[in-house]
This record gives C-alpha cells, sequence and structure tokens, in this order.
C-alpha cells in the first residue's frame, strides 16, 4: 500500500514536471534568441536615453494608461508610413521600460508624433480635446496642470540604469535640475543638460506657464520628443534587414 | 548562436522530436490496454460522493 | 497521509503550530505596512502599506477566532460558498464597468474630466476585474469544489486554502485602488506594481500548493483530466507571472518599479504573457470547468476520454508559441512573427478537438438543451468557444492581421471569448455551485436562468456583430486612398464613423449586465433557500452534498 502509494505521489509531481516542460519548450525558443540575435536591434545614429523631464512625462503617459488607446509602432505598411511617417524601428524602443508599442488605436499612432503640433496645440489638446479636435473621443486632462513631483527623479534614473538604460553618474547626480533646466530656457542648467544629454533636446517652457514644472511640462515634452531621435539619413535598411 | 544555425535545427531535430511527441502522446491516448482506466476515469465525475461528508471515504 | 480515509478527514480544533507562525509572520507584516507607509515616497504607497497592515490585522483575528470555533469537517465546501458570491459579486462590477467605459466611448463627456474616472485607468479597471477578480474567483473556487471531488479528498493544507482565498481578494483590491490612483506598469493585463505582484506571487503559490497538495493525497488512482487543465493553468500562470513581471523597484518606499527587459524584448515577452493568460487563464481553466461540469450537469461521461488527452497536451504546448502574433508587422523580427502565425493556425486544431469533445458529451441527452437552462447556458459557452477560437487563427493570418489589427475588431473577438465562452460557462458553473455547494436541490427560479442566458445572448450578438462591423470599418478607412493616390480621411474622421457603433455596442454590453443582475438576484434568493412560485421541482435530482 505504502508503495504504491508513492507511485501515485510521484504521478502527480510528474505530471506538474512535463506541464512546465511543455509550455517552456515555445517561449523559450522564441524568447531567448532575442536575447542573442544581434540583428533583432538595428544599428541606428542619434538614439539616446529620455531627459529626466521626457522620463517623468512617459511616466504620466503610462500613469494615465495612454497606451490603451494609442499605439507606438509604425507599421511598414505604405497607408501607414504615408500617414505617420518612417516605420518604426526596434531601436527605436531599446530604452523603452516597458514598451509602448500598444494595441489599439482608438486614437492615432504617437510614435511620430514629436514636433508635429506645437505646445500650444498640444496644451490646449490635453486640457480639452474637442477644443481642437471636435470629433474626438480623447478624455481630457486638465488635472495635468498641477505640479510635478520630481524629487526622487534620481532615483527613478537610478532604477533605469540598473536595468540597461545608460544613465551615467552624472546624469543621475543632476536629474532634479536637469528636470528643471528642460522646462526653462533661461535656467543656468541648459548647457550642462545639453552637454548631457546631447543637441537634440527641446528645452522650453512647454506648459507655458512659468517657472512652475507642471505634469504637462513632462507630458508635452515627453509627446514632442517621440519618434524624432532616430537620424534616417544615415539609417541602412538594407544592412539591418531581419 | 545565429539565425540561420537556429532554422537548421528546428528544420530537422527540432520537427523529429516535436513529432515523437506527439506520436507518444497519441500512443499513450489510444493504447487498447489504457481503454479501461480511462473509461473508469471519464466516470469519475459522476461517481456519488456525498460519502466524504461524514469524514472520508473508507478504503 | 495514511490508507486509512477517515482519520485524514477529521480535523482537530485549536491552535495548530501553522498558524502560530502565520500568527507571527503576519504580525511582523503588519509592523512592516507601517514602517513603509510611514516613510512613503508618493500617496498611494501610504496607503497601500497601511491596506497590508490592516490586512494582516484581519489575519491575525481570523486565525484567533477561528481556533475558538468548531472546524469544518469533511470536504471544504464552505470556501467553494465564499467563493461563488465572490464571483458574482466581482462579475457584476466588472461588466458594470465595462459598460461604463464602453459608454465614455461613445460620450466621452462621461469622463468628467477628472483622473480617477478616467478611461485611461477605468480599462484597465475592467480588464482586471472581469479576468482576474470574476474569472480567478471561478476558477478558484470551481478548482477547490473538483478536485476534493474528484481526489475524494479534503483539501490538503487546512486553512492554507482560506489564506489563499482573501490573499488573493486582497489583491484584487490593491489592483484596482492603484488602477485609479494611477499606479500602473503599463503593460496590458498585467498591470499591478511590483508590490501587488508579490503578494500574488505567494498567493499563487499557496494556490500550487493546496492544488498539488490535494492531488498528491488523493484516494483515486487516476487524475481526472480536469484536474490536469487546473494544474497546467495554475503552473503556467506562475511562470507567466514571474517571467513578464521582472522588474527593479525604484524604492521600497515607492509605489513604481522599473521593467527589466525593454523595446522589443518587452514587446515579445509581454505578448507571451499576455496571449497565454488568453490561453491558460481564459481557456485551460475554464476547459477544466468544461470538463466536469458539463459531464456532471448531464449526467454523462465526458465524450471521449481519449480525445481529452490529446487535447490537454496538444493544447498546452501549441499555445504558447501563438504570443507573436499580436506584434505582425512590428519591429519584432519576421522569424518569430511567422512562428507565432503558424502555431495559431495550428492550435485551430485543439481548440476544435475540445469543442467537439465538450458538446458531444452531450449525445443521448440532447433534450437537456431544451429543458435545462443551466446545460444551455454550458453547452452554448461551448459554441463561442468554437466560434472565437476559428475567428483567432484568421485574425493570426498576417494578410488579414494587417487589416485587424489597432481596431475594434480585436475588441469584438476578445468579448466573444470573454462574454460568450468564459461568461456563460461561468454562469453555468455558478448556478451548479449554488445548488451543490449550498447544497439546494433547485434554483431559485430556472425560469429567471432563461431570461438571463436570453438577455446576455443578445447582448453578446450586438456586441460582436457592431465590433465587427466598427472593425472592419476603421480598417478599410486608415488605407483607403482617393483618386489622386492621397490617403482619403483623417484619422479624426474615422473616429467620427465609429460613434454610432459605440453605442450600439454600449448597448449590446448593458443587456449583458443586467443579464448578471438577474443572475446575482437568483444566487440570492437560491443561497437563501427560496423557490419561486410555481416553480418547484418533484425529488428526483441528485444533491451530491447536504446543507450544514
Amino acid at each position: 500500500m505504502a508503495f504504491s502509494h508513492k507511485t501515485i505521489e510521484k504521478n502527480s509531481i510528474l505530471m506538474l514536471v512535463l506541464v512546465l516542460v511543455v509550455v517552456s519548450i515555445g517561449g523559450l525558443v522564441e524568447i531567448v534568441p532575442l536575447f542573442f540575435i544581434k540583428s533583432t536591434i538595428e544599428k541606428v545614429d542619434g538614439m539616446r536615453p529620455y531627459t529626466p523631464l521626457e522620463l517623468a512625462g512617459r511616466e504620466i503617459y503610462i500613469r494615465e494608461g495612454c497606451y490603451n488607446c494609442h499605439s507606438q509602432m509604425v507599421r511598414p505598411l505604405r497607408a501607414e508610413v504615408e500617414r505617420y511617417g518612417h516605420y518604426s524601428l526596434a531601436a527605436e524602443s531599446m530604452y523603452d521600460h516597458p514598451f509602448q508599442w500598444g494595441s489599439k488605436r482608438t486614437g492615432p499612432d504617437l510614435a511620430r508624433v514629436g514636433g508635429k503640433y506645437s505646445d500650444e496645440w498640444h496644451r490646449l489638446h490635453l486640457n480639452k480635446p474637442t477644443d481642437v479636435v471636435p470629433e474626438s473621443v480623447m478624455p481630457g486632462y486638465p488635472f495635468l496642470n498641477e505640479p510635478l513631483d520630481y524629487k526622487h527623479m534620481d532615483a527613478f534614473l537610478r532604477a533605469n540604469a540598473i536595468v540597461g538604460v545608460p544613465y551615467t553618474d552624472d546624469m543621475i547626480a543632476n536629474a532634479v535640475a536637469d528636470v528643471e533646466a528642460q522646462a526653462d530656457p533661461e535656467s543656468e542648467g541648459y548647457d550642462a543638460l545639453l552637454e548631457r544629454y546631447g543637441d537634440n533636446v527641446n528645452i522650453r517652457d512647454f506648459d507655458g506657464q512659468g517657472k512652475q514644472v507642471t505634469e504637462m511640462d513632462a507630458v508635452i515634452a515627453y509627446l514632442q520628443m517621440l519618434g524624432t531621435l532616430v537620424d534616417f539619413s544615415t539609417y541602412d535598411a538594407k544592412a539591418n534587414n531581419r | 548562436m545565429d539565425y540561420s544555425n537556429t532554422i537548421y535545427f528546428a528544420e530537422t531535430w527540432g520537427l523529429v522530436i516535436l513529432c515523437t511527441m506527439f506520436a507518444v502522446g497519441v500512443a499513450y491516448a489510444l493504447w487498447p490496454s489504457n481503454k479501461d482506466k480511462f473509461e473508469h476515469a471519464a466516470s469519475l465525475p459522476l461517481e456519488e460522493n456525498e460519502t466524504s461528508h461524514e469524514g472520508g471515504r473508507h478504503e | 497521509m495514511g490508507c486509512d480515509g477517515s482519520a485524514d478527514m477529521a480535523v482537530k480544533k485549536g491552535l495548530s503550530l501553522p498558524a502560530l507562525i502565520t500568527m507571527i509572520l503576519f504580525a511582523v507584516g503588519t509592523l512592516g505596512g507601517v514602517i513603509v507607509s510611514a516613510g512613503a515616497w508618493d500617496a498611494v504607497m501610504e496607503f497601500h502599506a497601511l491596506l497590508f497592515s490592516a490586512f494582516f490585522v484581519g489575519g491575525i483575528l481570523w486565525i484567533g477566532s477561528n481556533i475558538m470555533s468548531e472546524p469544518e469537517q469533511g470536504y471544504m465546501d464552505k470556501i467553494v460558498r465564499y467563493g461563488v458570491v465572490a464571483s458574482t459579486f466581482w462579475g457584476v462590477v466588472g461588466f458594470l464597468v465595462g459598460f461604463l467605459i464602453a459608454a465614455q466611448l461613445a460620450f466621452p463627456e462621461l469622463n468628467f474630466d477628472t483622473s480617477f474616472l478616467n478611461f485611461g485607468r477605468m480599462r484597465p479597471l475592467h480588464t482586471s476585474a472581469v479576468i482576474f477578480a470574476f474569472g480567478g474567483n471561478v476558477l478558484l473556487c470551481t478548482s477547490f469544489y473538483v478536485v476534493q471531488r474528484t481526489c475524494h479528498a479534503r483539501l490538503w493544507g487546512g486553512n492554507l486554502a482560506w489564506f489563499v482565498f482573501w490573499g488573493y481578494q486582497f489583491f484584487i483590491v490593491l489592483a484596482a485602488t492603484g488602477y485609479l490612483l494611477g499606479v500602473t506598469q503599463g503593460k496590458e493585463y498585467a498591470e499591478p506594481e511590483w508590490y501587488v505582484d508579490l503578494w500574488l506571487t505567494i498567493v499563487w503559490v499557496a494556490y500550487l500548493l493546496v492544488f498539488l497538495g490535494t492531488l498528491i493525497k488523493r484516494k483515486e488512482p487516476h487524475i481526472y483530466v480536469a484536474n490536469w487543465f487546473y494544474l497546467g493553468f495554475i503552473v503556467t500562470i506562475a511562470m507567466l507571472h514571474l517571467g513578464n513581471n521582472m522588474a527593479v523597484p525604484v524604492s521600497i518606499y515607492s509605489s513604481q518599479s522599473i521593467i527589466l527587459y525593454s523595446g522589443v524584448q518587452d514587446a515579445l515577452i509581454q505578448w507571451w504573457y499576455g496571449h497565454n493568460a488568453v490561453g491558460f487563464f481564459l481557456t485551460a481553466g475554464f476547459l477544466a470547468i468544461m470538463y466536469y461540469f458539463i459531464p456532471k450537469a448531464v449526467n454523462r461521461p465526458v465524450y471521449s476520454y481519449r480525445l481529452s488527452i490529446i487535447h490537454f497536451w496538444a493544447l498546452i504546448f501549441l499555445y504558447i508559441w501563438a504570443g507573436p502574433h499580436h506584434l505582425h508587422y512590428t519591429a519584432l523580427p519576421d522569424w518569430s512573427q511567422t512562428l507565432g502565425m503558424v502555431f495559431s493556425i495550428m492550435l485551430w486544431m485543439p481548440s476544435w478537438g475540445g469543442m467537439i469533445n465538450g458538446l458531444m458529451t452531450l449525445s443521448g441527452a440532447w433534450d437537456k438543451l431544451r429543458t435545462d437552462p443551466i446545460v444551455r447556458m454550458l453547452v452554448v459557452s461551448v459554441a463561442f468557444y468554437g466560434m472565437s477560437t476559428f475567428e483567432g487563427p484568421v485574425m493570426s493570418i498576417k494578410a488579414v492581421n494587417s487589416l485587424s489589427h489597432y481596431t475594434d475588431w480585436t475588441v469584438g473577438h476578445v468579448h466573444s471569448g470573454a462574454l460568450g465562452w468564459v461568461g456563460f460557462v461561468s454562469f453555468g458553473a455558478i448556478y451548479c455551485l449554488a445548488k451543490w455547494a449550498f447544497g439546494r436541490k433547485q434554483l431559485y427560479s430556472n425560469r429567471l436562468v432563461e431570461w438571463h442566458f436570453w438577455v446576455s445572448t443578445i447582448g453578446i450578438a450586438i456586441y460582436v456583430a457592431s465590433m465587427w462591423v466598427a472593425g472592419i470599418l476603421q480598417g478599410l478607412m486608415w488605407r483607403a486612398y482617393d483618386s489622386l493616390g492621397f490617403l482619403q480621411y483623417s484619422f479624426a474622421e474615422t473616429v467620427e464613423q465609429m460613434h454610432i457603433y459605440y453605442v450600439i455596442r454600449a448597448f449590446g454590453g448593458l443587456l449583458f449586465v443586467i443579464g448578471s443582475f438577474i443572475m446575482a438576484y437568483n444566487i440570492y434568493r437560491t443561497i437563501k433557500g427560496d423557490v419561486r412560485e410555481g416553480e418547484e421541482m418533484p425529488d428526483e435530482d441528485v444533491v451530491p452534498v447536504a446543507a450544514e
């Protein structure tokens, strides 16, 4: 009796192990190569980590669930490239933890929205979308005109650095100062910010409300840089064919 | 590890392994001597089981 | 774990060592919650850490009062009864939120310009409430019921099962309040933040232990096929949850974390998770319900036990590969997209094998479709399963997907599966358990089940049809060119076209909500022990468990 019971016990464990083996195969075969095949992420010029203000804006984008209605992935289909711009590359989201490719377009794709509209348009649109797009079903976000909480921005950058985003110690140490510098073109931190993140950083009073850094500043800073980093004049599509 | 190696493996050994796994599964399910076992198993939900309420099924 | 069945079932009163250890752990947890709350960086962490403390204090009191009272003997059915109530409650809540966000898309004023009632925060609330709160509770309580009955064994681990139940409800509360307050990881169907994920991991491991422990101590040599599906669901969800939620917290005092993976790798891992949440949570788990409740309700063994074995292994093997079909034409490498498509199409076979197995179980008892509304609900759910598992592979073909992806067609597809398959099979199981686990000879009213069935079915039909039309229209408009070779429609024009379909969809959803209210009322009266006038049944039905 004791023996037969033991075999039975083994059977349910055996089943557990079998199930695990069977369900692991597919995932392993598909996921592991993505980390090891070099051509998965294209070679491009111009990618840089998000500035602290953009990163804070991205967190608000995630917090408000924008990804529920907006994709950030232009597919290589004719109608899509003509509507939104160059199709998205894997390299363009290499610093996105998590990715924000989305799965639904209740609203348009935002992968290349950067620079397409003025800061003021974004401001009006976020406050009350139907003021600028009468057909829109997007909710209003007037509550973004509140001060941004960025006192722990350094910890935020550090956590990103731990998972592989190339933030330097200098960037982490100046995270809070860089938030303020980017939203104020008159600030003293202007040159230091450009030196850390490169010349393609927008430094403006995004929300048009003066020195106070608001969540609106952060979100618009993020939206205005989306899809603008990669230099497509030097991009070799053939060499990066997968 | 690169792409063409992976494809080579998938088209040769990978295929053989998957087909074998499938064959083993089907053979187990259709093996004649397993018939009684499965018929008993299929009737499990239909067995009366209120006895256990008074302290378990006695063997 | 001897051969003596009775010794195994008898439960003694008093304080056990595990209970004592749990109380000590809970006390430590209470203190930890207070400390983290005091130092919290953001308001949500402050609030959630205190909630943790409150939960642990509640747990200590629960254990304390439990020591005093006489323990339940035999099968643990009280937890099943709690599960029936929780499932019904969360179902109604989840469907209501779904109706609200459907209405928001038709009438955006309903967002009220507030943060916490905003579509972007409510949509994760809806998906999590229906999948994890409603579906999860249905799976918990049916699995506890089924594993005990088919193993002839009481749940292993004593009150560990209760920890699973209450711990899971607490997970739901943390996740839901977090979304509304703006705490999310931003990964679909995996929105809860790091500390909620850790908590769910603990609860889930406990669930696995209870389930596996019961299987191990079973008195029946064979493991019934429903338990395979439950086990497959529990184990795989554990793997997916851990794999997808790997993250570095910003600080222990912060509610935020950074996901370990980025970009293309994160995308594939997310949809490996996302698709298999469908495959193992919403399919394998509910197939377990099909394999127990349909045979039991029609009092016939499953059509082919051999087919069910092949169904199980083929399904769990193939499903895992299908994730990349969510990423067609994206920056995911082509080889991966192709693999995803091929396996998605192959998946059609085991899915329909399972459907045939479920439907044919009725052969020889087809009249039950007419006479027993619960059986009809269960069987129609299987038909919906067949429909959406046919539509799914079609949509995974890259050419079709280039049209359907990002549109409301996907939303319609999901809901034909979610409302039709998961919803109806759950309702059927809830109705069954309202009788069996509460020891009622019959429901309060079968007529009300009829009403529930028809109102919901019409609702689903309206929902799915409107989304299908909307999605295809949207997809065609996005790619339409005028005679000069320019894109014909601006995006805003395509949004305008959606309005009427969003209104129709919201109406279909409302019908489904009304159906769930009818069910809630029926369950409530059944639990009370009422029978609707004129619906009393003659004494012939077998009652598996006597009332307490």
